[in-house]
């Protein structure tokens, strides 16, 4: 072992650098040169460089997630807002319209509880429900195994309910093939100013309760300027999962998203 | 919230990469634009890492600055906000630098 670091070739420790692997080189007596990484001089302690990502394995096992989707021909969303916005009624929306068109099952991620994946069963789809306990967002991990336990048949869509939160969630990538951010008009417009990695990732912002516009100060145009400067390729459609108004274009986006992913 | 989540994601990445090695030091880069709150990560460290081989261990975190291009003018620039904006005016821009959030390197004792 290297008295000056302390690598070796057969310890546990590989040290690597960026510009520099550290694992297995010979070690010519101690006027060795140590190119691009610092040694520790308190006393006893020696600095192991890791320049490692910290979110490195839910990145890995995001990968892996992407992998096993996409060779079933699966297109999963990654469905985000804060609580209450409207995810789960949605999606009960949707299950019912496109029941027989498009194949949707649901895996519903929230603190506690499994009311919403009663009321998503309830309207015709597969569902599981991962609860995260004191976690406020799901991870890769979470989602690998709830993949296995739903089982989704190839060729269908998995809508990956995150817990409500526009904080947590946008750092985790799940494996998900698009990102859809729902902001409901009782939020206010603000919402992208102050969560802006929630909005700087969405493929699709669903503006959603627009059947209570003329009861709330949302200023729509100011909204979608904000969005639109976090996220240039954003689509943004305005709805109403209550009157059914501007379902139309959100099923018109799910069908292009899933026939131009069977396409790839 | 989620710098406990991320702050234990540290702890884990460490025990992984150096099993049973007492940690006396971790150093931490933390960019800008990484959505990762430096005084959280602080906040959350002592409590994640008790009765860890992390425990005790000082926290040393870097944070390093954002650098953006705008795709109006090409030119480049320090964002000093959460949502960049080029000093031409321009919003359409590409983030180069300043969402990396990563574990530089760590103190062992011997």
């Amino acid at each position: 072992m290297c008295a000056t670091c302390g690598c070796s070739g057969t310890a546990v420790v590989r040290l690597v650098t960026a510009d520099h692997e550290h694992a297995g080189h010979e070690h010519a007596g101690a006027d060795h040169e140590h190119a691009g990484h610092e040694h520790g001089s308190r006393g006893d302690e020696r600095t192991v460089q890791l320049q490692q990502k910290v979110l490195a394995k839910n990145d890995r096992l995001a990968g892996a997630n992407r992998d096993w989707l996409r060779q079933r021909d699966i297109l999963a969303i990654n469905l985000m807002s804060s609580p209450g916005a409207g995810k789960t009624t949605l999606l009960e929306r949707t299950a019912a319209e496109l029941a027989g068109q498009v194949s949707i099952s649901v895996i519903e991620g929230d603190q506690a509880a499994a009311l919403d994946a009663t009321r998503i069963r309830a309207a015709g789809c597969q569902v599981v429900q991962v609860n995260t306990g004191v976690g406020c967002h799901l991870d890769a991990e979470m989602v690998a195994e709830a993949l296995r336990v739903l089982d989704p048949p190839g060729g269908s869509v998995v809508v990956i309910e995150n817990v409500g939160n526009l904080v947590c969630p946008a750092l985790f990538d799940l494996g998900e093939q698009a990102r859809v951010v729902l902001a409901s008009v009782t939020e206010g417009a603000d919402k992208p100013v102050k969560y802006p990695h929630m909005f700087r990732q969405a493929d699709l912002v669903l503006v959603t309760k627009t059947d209570l516009l003329r009861y709330v100060d949302f200023d729509t145009e100011r909204h979608a300027a904000d969005v639109r400067s976090l996220r240039p390729a954003a689509e943004l459609l305005p709805l109403s999962a209550t009157t059914g108004a501007g379902m139309r274009d959100w099923y018109d986006w799910l069908r292009r998203r899933t026939a131009g992913h069977h396409a790839r | 919230m989620h710098e406990l989540a991320i702050t234990e994601s540290v702890v884990e990445a460490v025990t992984e990469r150096l099993p049973g090695a007492t940690i006396t030091c971790v150093r931490l880069e933390i960019g800008a634009l990484s959505g990762v709150v430096a005084d959280s990560v602080r906040f959350c460290f002592d409590l994640v890492t008790e009765g860890t081989n992390l425990e005790g261990a000082r926290l040393e975190i870097t944070e390093t600055a954002g650098r953006c291009r705008c795709r109006a003018c090409g030119g480049e620039f320090e964002p000093d906000g959460p949502i960049p904006v080029c000093p031409c005016g321009g919003i359409e821009i590409t983030v180069l630098s300043g969402q990396e959030f990563k574990i530089a390197s760590v103190q062992v004792a011997a």
